[in-house]
């Protein structure tokens, strides 16, 4: 059977069709990666709650933020320089006495100095950040920021002790055992109506 | 005569055969990576930077609240107070809830609980408007947020 050549189909535009197309997904596409400090809210308390139980004033860490964004810390104006060896300091106290009868209250893997005066444990340190109205965006993510670095300082110090690796490389259950020696507690009370 | 005759001097053409192949494969790569732009910002935001920066995982599951100003275009209309952007258009505290309702009625209902909502907002904004939207999405129980930053300089030092 007599076939007849078809003839062979030039692929020169081809390179141009593609050449189009991949401009058009250049220009669509975004790459930009959605970071950010991640924080959790505190759940809404029922209606009929019981009043929440009555905090040793030496377990909370107050930092206010002003209008003014200036920082006060326990009652004192504080740079944000020295806010992150401050918060540190209050967490890793650990000045918690062993008292029978009572649940565990000491910590025996804080280094800090066990100051009667400061916080117990770190699970029961709390820090509480409040702000104003006014203040501005930015100091707020800067104090977040020295907060959250504040304990990743302590659990990179304490995994590498207990495990000898940086807390970001530990398995996920390794993650939980420095999790909970050190539980993150930032607390955010509603801003000064003003 | 013949065995003269000047050879033809020159390099050879670079054959081109081959560019097509290699435009596809850029082309398939941006085609597979590419997120196509959902929301047309109609906020200025310059995020802050922070140094305590995660990343967040599963993109189809973090809702964005803008905060910020106007763009210049649209100062005249809207003011250049701080407003808030959902989807395509300025929105007041109050939408928030059912955005929020929205978007999760979107979602397949085992998802819910890893969704996230981040607040991109604008470094010169305040901080009133923050703890609104912060109030809103607690009332509804969105509890994860994510305040976006850039990865970068510690942001103190600016600060002061």
């Amino acid at each position: 059977m007599a076939r007849r050549d078809t003839p062979e189909i030039n692929a020169g535009s081809m390179a141009d069709i593609a050449f189009l197309l991949l401009i058009f997904f250049l220009v669509t596409t975004t790459m930009d990666v959605t970071s950010g400090i991640s924080r959790k809210l505190p759940e809404k308390p029922p209606k009929d709650a019981p009043p929440p139980p009555k905090i040793k004033e030496r377990n909370i860490f107050e930092v206010t933020i002003n209008r003014n964004n200036m920082l006060f810390v326990e009652g004192g104006i504080m740079d944000i320089n020295d806010l992150r060896e401050a918060a540190k300091k209050f967490i890793d106290n650990g000045g918690g006495t062993i008292s029978a009868g009572t649940e565990k209250n000491d910590c025996d893997y804080c280094e800090g100095e066990k100051d009667p005066n400061s916080s117990d444990n770190p699970s029961k340190a709390i820090i509480s950040l409040q702000n104003d109205r006014g203040t501005a965006y930015k100091t707020y993510i800067a104090v977040q920021n020295e907060l959250v670095a504040a304990y990743s300082e302590i659990r990179d110090r304490y995994s590498l002790k207990k495990f000898g690796r940086r807390f970001g490389e530990l398995t996920t259950d390794q993650q939980k055992v420095v999790k909970d020696a050190y539980p993150q507690i930032i607390s955010e009370a509603e801003p000064n109506k003003s | 005569m013949s065995k003269f005759t000047k050879k033809k001097k020159g390099l050879p053409p670079i054959s081109t055969a081959s560019l097509p192949d290699i435009v596809f494969m850029l082309l398939f790569f941006f085609m597979v990576t590419t997120v196509m732009r959902e929301t047309d910002p109609l906020i200025d935001v310059r995020v802050p930077t922070a140094t305590e920066v995660q990343k967040l995982e599963r993109k189809n599951l973090v809702s964005y609240i803008w905060v910020g100003k106007p763009k210049m275009k649209y100062r005249e209309k809207y003011g250049n107070t701080d407003k808030i952007q959902l989807n395509d258009k300025f929105a007041a505290v109050s939408d928030i809830k059912n955005f929020i309702l929205a978007e999760r009625a979107s979602k397949k209902e085992e998802e819910i609980p890893y969704m996230t909502t981040s607040i991109k907002a604008d470094e010169e904004a305040n901080m009133g408007i923050i703890s609104d939207i912060k109030i809103e999405l607690r009332d509804i129980n969105a509890l994860k947020i994510n305040y976006a930053t850039h990865k970068g300089t510690d942001p103190k030092k600016e600060n002061n």
